[in-house]
């Protein structure tokens, strides 16, 4: 599988993201840039975690406005799989590829732990390796993690099993201890914390290979 | 051109922690301050024939989750 790791200015995850592919899964793996407009012949495209355009304006903002993040809206509207992890989230409500929207941390901390979160729905792209309630431990890295809905999207969010992941011990605020969503068709995910960062035993826990190892099953 | 002001402040409902914190703050001062929020301006340059409206809702705010006012000043 060809997977995609987008760059903007003040990415941070990006080579972590990029590691993990390419020397933990093995699969192939190239780096795009924020002026890039290009994004065929991939099949996995990820928006990786950091402080891109240092969240001016608001997180994810400003690269929502990039030529990058319009291609990536093509390739999301054309059926091809999109995973935002944190900064990488926040990108992708801005550009209105998934529902809700990324506020402060309700305690206005920067919150940087080890979390607990629990499989809500196992029959996704990258949960199908999983059980539903199955407990996996990943770090969260944010300031601006408290996702939000209306309540009206909220549910029909759960209606249409678009909640992927919620929180056992919320660590910001997030309405209904939502932790990662995906959109309605089931091609783009959302997920505040760091899978890149717990899949490989070395960095204490290895529960995020099972989201990489559903992205490239067939 | 014609000079632009936008002011920003946080959906009404909204949970507004830095606006809470402030409000604390005032408080422990012994100030009766309530319902602090903190918001953003954003001040700019641009054609006069533009339309104003749609390049904030398009590219400044987030309706979702922001309330705006919008200034024009000539």
């Amino acid at each position: 599988m060809k997977f995609a790791v987008c760059v903007f200015p003040g990415s941070n995850c990006d080579y972590d993201t990029y590691y993990v592919i390419r020397d933990v899964l093995e699969q192939e793996v190239s780096f795009v840039h924020h002026e890039e407009k290009d994004l065929s012949g991939f099949d996995v495209v990820i928006l990786p975690g950091g402080f891109s355009y240092g969240d001016y304006l608001r997180p994810g903002a400003l690269a929502s406005k990039t030529p990058l993040a319009e291609a990536v809206y093509d390739f999301a509207q054309k059926g091809g799989i999109v995973l935002g992890i944190c900064n990488g989230f926040q990108i992708l409500t801005e550009l209105g590829l998934l529902p809700g929207a990324l506020l402060p941390n309700e305690n206005m901390r920067f919150v940087c732990k080890e979390v607990r979160l629990k499989v809500e729905n196992p029959n996704t792209r990258i949960t199908k390796k999983l059980e539903k309630g199955e407990v996996l431990r990943i770090p969260v890295a944010h300031h601006g993690g408290r996702y939000y809905v209306p309540e009206g999207e909220l549910k029909k969010l759960e209606e249409n099993g678009q909640i992927v992941f919620r929180y056992i011990d919320n660590p910001n605020g997030s309405v209904s201890d939502i932790a990662g969503v995906m959109n309605k068709e089931g091609n783009v995910f959302g997920m505040m914390p760091h899978p890149e960062r717990a899949s490989e035993d070395i960095m204490g826990s290895h529960d995020g290979l099972m989201l990489w190892y559903s992205l490239i099953s067939d | 051109m014609k000079k632009v002001r936008v002011l920003i402040r946080p959906k009404k409902g909204l949970l507004d922690p830095q606006g809470r914190a402030v409000q604390e703050m005032l408080r422990e001062r012994g100030l009766k301050a309530k319902n602090v929020t903190v918001g953003k301006l954003v001040e700019f340059e641009i054609e006069e024939e533009q339309d104003v409206k749609s390049l904030v809702e398009r590219y400044i705010v987030n309706p979702l989750i922001e309330e705006y006012e919008i200034e024009e000043i000539l």
